[in-house]
């Protein structure tokens, strides 16, 4: 188990090399001085570049910068946003819980709907709730989910008035944070209407991120119920009289979740980009909406640590999955 | 494709011959019928994509204020000379979705083909010279997949710049990984058996037979990937529109309409709705297409 544990860690030191060098090279690759991209001046006066450009280290050959980044970047030092001056970093961990809280509420959500509609639509094979399953997560997997969110304001807040079109909760509330996770910060807060305010504006961004991640476990927990419903072992189930529900509560869905597991890993990937896109749509404060932004101010400190850090979590989520994959089923761990 | 024969029944007409390859295939995939609607659907935006300047009842680009932000035909103020309503400039939404279907067929044949093309070849380059390249491709390959897609792209064209090209680009290499990794797996399976085996001892050149000999036999997990990968490339390439990094307005590219139209949500639903809805019905066709390719090209995954 140990070996197995070091071989997969070891295996992503070369990716994390990858990252850094794609992050490193960033700055580089715009076109430009790179000293005024990184400082954010235009026009800076000699001395003050002379001054920046030893700061840096970009009198020294390629191979040494790259050096000075990697330390830099161990010690946790991603440099500073050219808007707020604040390091990227202390701005990452303020933004990201938000993310986190989004993207955990959109995974749930797609576990809720995706398990029991994938199972059931195994279960009753060539139903028509299994074709409407089928045909509606087909749909869910080709969404833009941009335009969806939009659909959505459309139809809940403009049609209805149920929800908010943005943001994270109401302006009239002011929540000290905590953990950063505003669902919890507002339950330990003596203001529950602002618990209510936050959960009415994590409903619809939930939906949107959720919608891909929904569609793919239905496919996959489907796909993996029917796989594991012929075995063997379900029809001695069967043949011992145990009841319907039983085999497939029990005997079925252990096996059929692995793979499942290992889908939703590699969500993660997936729930970023989806981030990225839900955040700029409802105006959520997260890491998302704080890159895009970053973008258009050409705040390319912010951009090349952003990019290393988000990288770097699914790089580490990913490394996980993979244990925990490891953990679950001894034949992988022992494969090599 | 194998033409691999059902297991023929002992008392078969003796004349039974194996049926044509592509007849075979037809076969399997005629009996999805998803896969079909999805083949109808493509043909259609083909068809309006090719037939744009005869279809099109306006010209996508001409403003004209006066009728700004007219509803679709069936709602009140709406006309049929404006079957789709008109965008907040007062252009005609049906002409612009028409020339819009042109640019994502356009960007998912570009970005598809380009990846097919470097792909291919740095995955055969893998499969064949294993040691040392073949890490290295790999490797690098493992970092695209690694990082979210969007946000590759996002970084590609922060650094490149926005533009549809640019775009196109920086989608063309998110997708890049699943080509080598489809055909690195092909050519080792492929290069141990006899045929390869064969050709090598009567003297065939390694380019030779990278190209001739194993590039033909793994031809089909690639064209089930293409068709996926348009769905992708349309998909990616309308988000970065949307996120004003992609085709740049006055554009009718379908990402870039939606974007423009966004702040008016609250008072024109079909601004945001029929670009939007353009988009998904292309992306399901090609996925749906490629669900139906696999199912009647690969046999390892004929049930």
């Amino acid at each position: 188990m140990l070996r197995f544990i070091l071989t997969r860690v070891s295996l992503i030191i070369p990716t994390f090399i990858g990252i850094t060098l794609l992050a490193f090279f960033l700055i580089r690759l715009v076109p430009g001085d790179p000293i005024e991209t990184l400082a954010g001046e235009r026009g800076i006066d000699p001395a003050r570049h002379e001054q920046l450009r030893k700061e840096y280290g970009f009198d020294k050959p390629i191979i040494v910068q790259y050096g000075i980044y990697l330390a830099r970047v161990l010690q946790g030092d991603l440099g500073k946003s050219m808007i707020t001056q604040e390091p990227v970093l202390n701005e990452f961990s303020a933004l990201f819980p938000a993310t986190i809280e989004l993207a955990l509420c959109a995974i749930i959500f797609a576990l809720f709907l995706g398990l029991p509609a994938g199972i059931i639509a195994a279960i009753k094979r060539n139903s028509i709730f299994d074709h409407g399953v089928m045909g509606i997560s087909l749909a869910g997997y080709s969404m833009p989910i941009f335009w969806w969110g939009l659909i959505l304001i459309l139809l809940f807040s403009v049609q209805f008035d149920l929800t908010p079109v943005s943001g994270r909760i109401d302006v009239l509330y002011y929540i000290e944070p905590i953990t950063g996770f505003l669902l919890i910060d507002t339950l330990l807060s003596d203001e529950p209407e602002a618990f209510w305010s936050a959960i009415r504006h994590l409903i619809l961004p939930t939906i949107v991120l959720g919608t891909v991640p929904l569609a793919v476990i239905a496919r996959m927990t489907r796909s993996a119920m029917l796989e594991v419903l012929g075995e063997d072992y379900i029809r001695t189930a069967k043949a011992k009289g145990l009841s319907r529900f039983r085999i497939v509560a029990l005997h079925a869905l252990r096996n059929a979740l692995i793979p499942v597991v290992t889908v939703i890993g590699l969500q993660v990937g997936v729930l970023f980009t989806g981030a990225i896109l839900t955040e700029t749509i409802f105006s959520w404060p997260g890491v998302g909406k704080w890159l895009i932004d970053a973008i258009f101010r050409r705040d390319y400190p912010v951009l090349q640590g952003g990019a290393l850090l988000l990288g770097v979590v699914v790089m580490g989520v990913n490394l996980l999955v993979d244990l925990a994959y490891g953990l679950i089923n001894p034949r992988i761990r022992h494969t090599r | 494709m194998t033409t691999e024969t059902m297991e023929a029944p002992a008392v078969a007409v003796p004349t039974a011959t194996p049926p044509h390859p592509l007849r075979e295939f037809w076969g399997y995939f005629s009996a999805n019928h998803g896969a079909v609607a999805g083949l109808v659907i493509i043909v259609a935006v083909v068809l309006v994509a090719l037939l744009a300047d005869v279809i099109a009842p306006h010209d996508p680009n001409v403003t004209n204020t006066a009728i700004a932000l007219k509803p679709p035909f069936w709602q009140e103020g709406g006309s049929i000379a404006y079957p789709l309503g008109t965008d907040p400039i007062g252009r005609d939404i049906l002409s612009r979705l028409i020339y819009g279907a042109r640019l994502s067929l356009l960007i998912g044949i570009v970005v598809v083909t380009i990846s097919i093309a470097i792909g291919t070849v740095l995955g055969l380059v893998a499969g064949f010279f294993r040691g040392l390249t073949e890490i290295f491709i790999m490797r690098l390959m493992d970092i695209v997949l690694t990082l979210p897609s969007l946000l590759l792209a996002i970084v590609i064209v922060a650094v490149l710049g926005p533009g549809l090209m640019n775009a196109m680009l920086a989608v063309a290499l998110v997708i890049l990984p699943h080509y080598v990794r489809l055909a690195r797996a092909a050519v080792i399976t492929e290069t141990s058996k006899d045929y390869v085996t064969a050709a090598r001892v009567s003297g065939a050149g390694t380019t030779r037979l990278m190209f001739k000999e194993v590039l033909p036999n793994c031809t089909a997990p690639l064209i089930v990937q293409a068709s996926l990968g348009i769905s992708t490339a349309i998909l990616d390439a309308a988000a970065l529109g949307f996120l004003g990094l992609g085709a740049q307005p006055p554009s009718p590219e379908w990402g870039t309409m939606l974007a423009d139209a966004r702040e008016f949500v609250l008072r024109a639903w079909w601004v945001v709705t029929f670009p939007g809805l353009a988009i998904l019905i292309t992306v399901l066709a090609f996925n749906l297409l490629g669900d139906g390719l696999r199912d009647a090209l690969d046999p390892k995954l004929k049930r």
